[in-house]
């Protein structure tokens, strides 16, 4: 795939913040820094040729053991010049902050509620940044690499397998119901 | 029933209160309406007109309040299972539960991995009748039901002493 000459107007635009351009397997993938990301997607949605004005996905992926670990990452599709971009950025293990994209994109609400609940990636600026799928009280990010597979946060107090056994055993003329 | 047989006008019926008690509750099993995952869907197909579980008297109801029964049909999350618990609680007696599809019997795909599924709804509430498969077939829903039937003609209301 060749690179679309907008890329390099957006080059010029965005200057330093565009760290990375390439096309594998035929996507069009651009590397932003965290800070300015705001800045470009604006630049993408407004510009003539680009205009990116419809939001697809936002997610983050956890690299762990790479520095940097998490990478985020965006698919925008534009309607009218039918077609895509995969813009990624890249954030600190230590800290994965990057601004909200909710002034370019409001369908981004709920997905940056998404990957801050299940990747913990905090979106600064965004309108109500709290938990979406899981619930209240839930401690930790479970999509990221180092939550441990089998640890469960049940909200209530589980029966214990003997009591569970004991509703399995039927005797014929007992009510389970009036003991 | 030899000594009062034939004492009595035509069109009077003799039974057992148990046998009453049983034969009513065990042909109008009014489960709660929800669905929790595909298996769902396949709970929908039982109660739409193909396999019409109505001619057997079991057709859903909107509120815990008017229930007999509860389908656990799909996969029950931890945030979800409390919510279930609620419902179960807020049926009135006498109440039985069938747990349909692996996800509901064990954690089904989840059985093993996972940080939202209870494994198992049995480890929230009672289960009177556990139906597997993945998702089980309309057929295997009714024949739950049958059973469950089974289960309720079995039942007394007299007390156990001691
Ligand atoms: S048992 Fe299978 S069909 Fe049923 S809810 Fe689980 S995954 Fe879906």
């Amino acid at each position: 795939m060749e690179i679309p000459s907008y890329v390099n107007r957006l080059k010029e635009a965005c200057g330093a913040a565009i760290e990375e351009v390439s096309t594998p397997l035929g996507d069009l993938v651009v590397l932003v820094k965290a800070d300015q990301i705001v800045e470009a997607l604006n630049w993408l949605k407004e510009d003539e040729e680009a205009l990116f004005d419809h939001f697809m996905d936002l997610t983050a992926v956890d690299y762990i053991g790479r520095e940097p670990r998490f990478e985020v990452v965006i698919h925008l599709v534009s309607i009218p010049k039918s077609q895509r971009i995969r813009i990624k950025v890249h954030l600190d293990e230590d800290d994965p902050v990057m601004p909200t994209i909710t002034p370019v994109y409001p369908a981004a609400n709920w997905f940056e509620r998404e990957c801050w609940d299940l990747y913990g990636v905090h979106f600064t600026g965004h309108p109500n940044l709290t938990r979406i799928m899981l619930y209240e009280g839930f401690k930790g990010h479970p999509l990221r690499k180092d939550y441990p597979i089998k640890k469960t946060q049940p909200l209530m107090e589980l029966r214990k397998p003997e009591v569970r056994r004991s509703d399995e055993a039927f005797e014929p003329g007992k009510n389970p119901n009036n003991p | 029933m030899s000594i009062i047989e034939g004492r009595f006008e035509p069109n009077i019926i003799i039974t057992s209160v148990d046998a009453l008690f049983n034969w009513s509750r065990s042909r109008s099993l009014w489960p709660i309406t929800f669905g929790l995952a595909c298996c769902a869907i396949e709970m929908m197909a039982t109660a739409a007109s193909r396999f019409d579980q109505d001619r057997l008297g079991i057709f859903p109801r909107p509120t815990p309040r008017q229930a007999d029964c509860m389908i656990v049909s799909g996969t029950v999350t931890a945030k979800m299972g409390e919510r279930v618990r609620r419902l179960y609680l807020q049926m009135p007696e006498p109440k039985w539960v069938i747990a349909m599809g692996s996800c509901a019997n064990s954690g089904g795909p989840y059985w093993q991995h996972g940080y939202h599924v209870v494994k198992g709804v049995d480890q929230i509430i009672p289960v009177d009748v556990y139906i597997p498969g993945c998702p089980p077939r309309p057929e295997a829903l009714l024949d739950g039901f049958l059973k469950l039937r089974e289960k309720i003609e079995q039942c007394t209301i007299a007390k156990k002493t001691g």
